[in-house]
């Protein structure tokens, strides 16, 4: 048994008649490389979130307010989304009937729209303690970090139902292939950078 | 700083009238205040007439398709380097005023006020790091990377074009803020707690935010599109250690924009949230730390230093090369050196803030850290040197400014090391001596190595060479100007002198601030004689023709092809069989002869041209427009307005076109037919009008 | 095995073990057994575990010659963060104990 070669991150179509390997190689390297850079941005608000979680001057503490059973639903909704984005992709790779792929793609955003309500709650939660981001150094470096991954997930959601479109629109050409991968690592990439924050964020701030 | 009524809130956000300069001239006619309102004016004029002179020639048409939404690299990086160039006489007359008025206002207010001097640096500074250098490199790798790689285009000829448009949109907002409002007084790295709501309340530093946020953003993308292609783009046989210099500089140059970029954003993004929302990240109060601020700024702004020196090292590894008629010295060394010089580069911000107030131990590390990067930087120097040891040394305008570089950039490279020792720093920290120190690192660094790369690939770009003789007046002009402008400062920053002083207080600083003015009035001399050049050259671009392509006896694959080159750069890709195959194939007996036809063509695909870009880059400056004046409706309608143009260009099909192969045929055939009637000259006579673009060949 | 089946298990696998490092990490915090230090290094160790599987199972980053570019710069990446994060948690907790 030997793997077939891998030319770049993510699930490796091969050759498939609308997609050469080689175009998929340029067009994926070049987004992997935006992610890295991007997940600089997410480095740099858990460095700020690190040098300012004692700045709660008086106010919420972040024992006070991270509950730690939504933090772990929400983790669970994320890498269960992240491994239902996995299968659709291999329903595209492998031209599974049009309704598995809509199915699995179905499952993920809606995964990915229960993570953002529940997410939102959280806020409104806190917003209720009197937990805004204006009160503090902490809360606003905490609604910063937390805010742009949601915001990441939300512009992914938002992604996934244009692709859906294109998918109605044009079939599964090479260039909807190409953005599906695309999509595929964004989606992947945000379940690692909430690993972190589950970790640093929640978990840690729980830590009696 | 003015106060404005607001008009109309409800639709014009903050705006009142005494946001136009013009008004404010009016009720209070200070010197201060009519050079304001003239700035505003020359920009409004400016914009009117060229609007006016494209109208009465009927070029709206041409302009539009055949530039504006271009997808070809080459154009897109010829825009680039107009938008530097435009930028670089903003910048300049803005450091002539500067110094006019410090000359002037020695135990004397002077005649520009303390608000307006504030906004000049900052905008000095603003405009000359992100709207005329970044434009100018990334043009300048624009123009020649996918030459010099064989390759047809960029990775991403797209978001090329957007990041092209984002950073012409960032430019444009720094022009608004000329007739529109005011400018930061919070200098070019716009320190908070100064630049919060609660010291600086107006619109300036939003200005400064968000024309920063999108120039960077572009920046990012420009160096995702710069490195992928650089990856996957190569011809083929073209191995990494095959590549020409200047490809690694860029290389290394978009690593360190990709992810030196970043932390730029997230900067200014979290000091927006400060100033909108009312977040605390680096205000004074309730737990903000504005040392978060400075330290995340400088994890941005050292390697920005190497994103701007890199392509110039680059450039002058042509030049250098090209024009002792020799192969570069130490190549291997020249790459280790390069990439030595992009990682150490992120290891050396605190240098910036050595007075923070850490402790000495940290301050050593870095200092340690600041000087090592020397040592890359030597090598580079030393090879250079041995490539024109014993080689045919021409020297051409490129060349003289690569001369100039290397001494004046040593001299500079000395005062950074006294730059680098804490305790020295703290002696010298916020005076004039670091003005000096960094415009004795930049100006060679980075403005003389993309002059000497607008000279050496001009007459590649446009098929005719530059002026010979006013670009060794420009070139004189530029290093006169540069030594008596920046040396006296060195003296005065030893002495004290605080940099960004609207008003000098010691009479003894009087000799060396009336010889930098005069340094300033050289520098915009050698600016002017760079226009009248292009001028001249235009005007006798009939005897100057290099149709041929080769008018240096140059090294690499952009050479091999006519001038200007046709749209698909190369007829037929090259196949690569060593480090200089252009060069080889011309010069060695028994290699294939370069101007031999192919034996046969293929169909060529390039991208259509496409207007979404430029609606997302002006769509995105007037969303910041917006946020800037509080016209939120405004900022709503534009952002989703960049939505819309992302989401309709992703749905759209049939976006490339296909040029037959018979018509590169054709077109290529006709070119060789003239190559081979175009005499060969030897490089003694390449500025004279006889350098048709073919060099003879010396066996 | 088919590809097909070779590749629904490398996701199969990654949810699992992703799955068990989640409950784990959360386990530790939830009933502490031992000192904070511990039990947040552990979690880190658990977390950074979990993002290496993920590279590993859903982004298929391996240590194949054929994917060398893209573990390159993950690796680059990492490198940069690293120095950055590092960099900016040393100075500031200097410069905080120096302030206070």
């Amino acid at each position: 048994m030997s793997e077939p070669e891998l030319a770049h991150a993510g699930l490796n179509l091969g050759d498939t008649g609308e997609l050469t390997k080689d175009q998929a190689e340029n067009a994926i390297f070049g987004f992997w490389i935006f992610l890295m850079s991007d997940a600089v941005i997410f480095a740099l608000l858990f460095a700020t979130y690190g040098t300012m979680i004692a700045s709660t001057v008086g106010g919420p503490t972040p024992a006070s307010e991270f509950k730690l059973l939504p933090a772990f639903v929400e983790t669970l909704l994320l890498l269960t989304s992240s491994a239902t984005f996995g299968r659709a992709t291999i329903a595209m790779k492998y031209d599974e009937p049009r309704r598995v792929l809509f199915g699995w793609l179905g499952a993920t955003l809606g995964l990915g729209l229960v993570f953002l309500a529940l997410e939102a709650n959280d806020f409104a939660t806190m917003f209720a303690h009197g937990a805004y981001p204006m009160r503090s150094g902490f809360l606003s470096s905490f609604f910063a970090l937390v805010g742009l991954h949601g915001l990441h997930v939300a512009v992914a959601c938002f992604w996934l139902v244009v692709m859906v479109g294109q998918i109605c629109a044009y079939g599964l050409d090479a260039r909807v292939r190409i953005n599906l991968l695309r999509l595929g690592l964004f989606w992947h990439l945000l379940d690692i950078v909430w690993i972190a924050i589950f970790s640093v964020v929640y978990l840690q701030g729980n830590i009696g | 700083m003015t106060v404005s009524a607001p008009l109309w809130p409800a639709v014009l956000g903050r705006f009142g009238w005494q946001d136009l300069p013009f008004v404010r001239a009016w009720e209070n006619p200070t010197i201060s205040e009519l050079i304001g309102a003239f700035a505003g004016a020359l920009v409004v004029v400016g914009a009117v007439v060229v609007a006016a002179l494209l109208t009465r020639y009927g070029k709206w048409r041409y302009l539009w398709t055949e530039w504006l939404t271009s997808l070809d690299h080459k154009k897109i990086g010829i825009m680039y380097i107009v938008v530097a160039f435009v930028m670089l006489s903003r910048a300049l007359v803005e450091a002539v005023l500067m110094r006019m008025q410090q000359a002037v206002a020695i135990e004397h207010p002077g005649f520009l006020s303390p608000d307006h001097f504030g906004q000049l640096f900052s905008t000095h500074g603003s405009i000359m790091i992100f709207f005329m250098a970044m434009p100018f490199l990334t043009g300048m790798i624009n123009y020649v990377l996918p030459f010099q790689l064989g390759a047809r285009d960029m990775a991403f000829p797209w978001a090329n074009s957007i990041a092209l448009w984002l950073t012409i949109g960032a430019a444009g907002l720094m022009m608004a803020s000329l007739v529109v409002g005011e400018f930061s007084t919070g200098g070019w790295s716009g320190y908070p707690p100064y630049t919060e709501r609660a010291f600086s309340p107006g619109v300036g530093v939003d200005y400064w935010i968000w024309a920063v946020t999108l120039g960077s953003i572009g920046s990012t993308m420009a160096g995702i599109n710069i490195a992928c292609t650089v990856y996957k783009l190569r011809a083929p046989g073209m191995r990494f250690m095959r590549m020409q210099m200047f490809s690694w500089t860029s290389l290394c140059t978009s690593i360190l924009m990709i992810f030196a970029m970043p932390p730029l954003t997230v900067a200014t993004l979290l000091l927006a949230l400060d100033r909108y929302l009312g977040f605390h990240f680096f205000t004074n109060d309730l737990g903000g730390n504005m040392m978060n601020y400075a330290n995340m700024f400088w994890l941005f702004g050292h390697p920005e230093v190497y994103i701007l020196i890199l392509p110039a090292f680059g450039v002058y590894s042509e030049v250098v090369s090209t024009f002792s008629t020799k192969d570069l010295y130490g190549y291997t060394s020249l790459v280790i050196a390069t990439m030595a010089i992009a990682v150490l580069s992120f290891t050396v911000w605190v240098h910036h803030f050595f007075t923070m107030g850490q402790s000495a131990n940290v301050n050593a590390a870095f200092g340690i850290a600041t000087m090592t990067i020397g040592v890359p930087t030597g090598v580079k120097i030393y090879d250079w040197i041995w490539t024109m040891f014993r080689g045919e040394v021409r020297f051409t305008v490129p060349m003289l400014y690569a001369l100039a570089f290397m001494m004046t950039f040593v001299l500079g490279g000395f005062t950074g090391i006294i730059l680098a020792m804490p305790p020295l720093d703290y002696l010298v920290h916020n005076t004039l001596f670091l003005v000096a120190h960094f415009h004795n690192m930049l100006i060679p660094g980075l403005l003389y190595g993309m002059l000497a790369g607008y000279h050496y690939w001009f007459p590649k770009a446009f098929g005719f060479r530059l002026d010979e003789r006013w670009g060794r007046i420009a070139f004189g002009c530029w290093v006169v100007g540069f030594y008596l402008a920046f040396f006296p400062l060195y003296v005065l920053g030893a002495s004290g002198m605080a940099r960004r002083t609207q008003a000098i207080f010691e009479p003894s600083f009087r000799p060396w601030l009336y010889v930098a003015c005069v340094g300033a009035f050289v520098l915009l001399a050698a600016l002017t004689s760079l226009g009248i050049q292009l001028w001249v050259s235009i005007r006798d671009r009939a005897s100057t023709r290099v149709e041929a392509g080769d008018p240096w006896d140059g090294r690499g694959l952009e050479w091999s092809v006519s001038a200007p080159p046709p749209e698909y750069n190369f007829a037929v890709l090259p196949l690569i069989d060593g480090r200089n195959p252009f060069y080889d194939h011309k010069h060695d007996e028994g290699q294939p002869d370069p101007y031999a036809s192919p034996s046969s063509y293929e169909d060529i695909v390039v991208p259509r041209g496409s207007a979404t870009s430029v609606v997302i880059g002006l769509a995105a400056a007037v969303a910041a427009f917006g946020l800037i004046w509080e016209i939120w409706g405004l900022a709503i309608v534009a952002l989703q307005i960049v939505v819309a143009a992302v989401v309709l260009r992703s749905f759209g099909r049939d976006q490339h076109r296909t040029i037959p192969a018979a018509e590169v045929a054709r077109e290529h055939e006709k070119w060789l037919a003239r190559v081979r009637a175009t005499p060969a000259i030897p490089r003694q006579l390449e500025t004279a009008a006889v350098n048709r673009g073919l060099a003879e060949i010396v066996a | 095995m088919s590809d097909r089946t070779r590749e629904l298990r490398t996701y199969a696998v990654g949810y699992a073990l992703s799955l068990v490092l989640t409950a784990a990490a959360f386990a530790m915090v939830r009933w502490p057994s031992f000192g904070a230090r511990a039990i947040f290094g552990t979690v880190l160790a658990l977390g950074l575990v979990q993002m290496a599987v993920q590279f590993r199972c859903f982004l298929h980053i391996s240590l194949k010659r054929s994917s060398r570019h893209d573990l390159q710069l993950i690796l680059f990446s990492t490198l940069i963060i690293a120095l950055m994060v590092s960099g900016t948690l040393v100075i500031l907790f200097n410069l905080r104990d120096r302030m206070m």
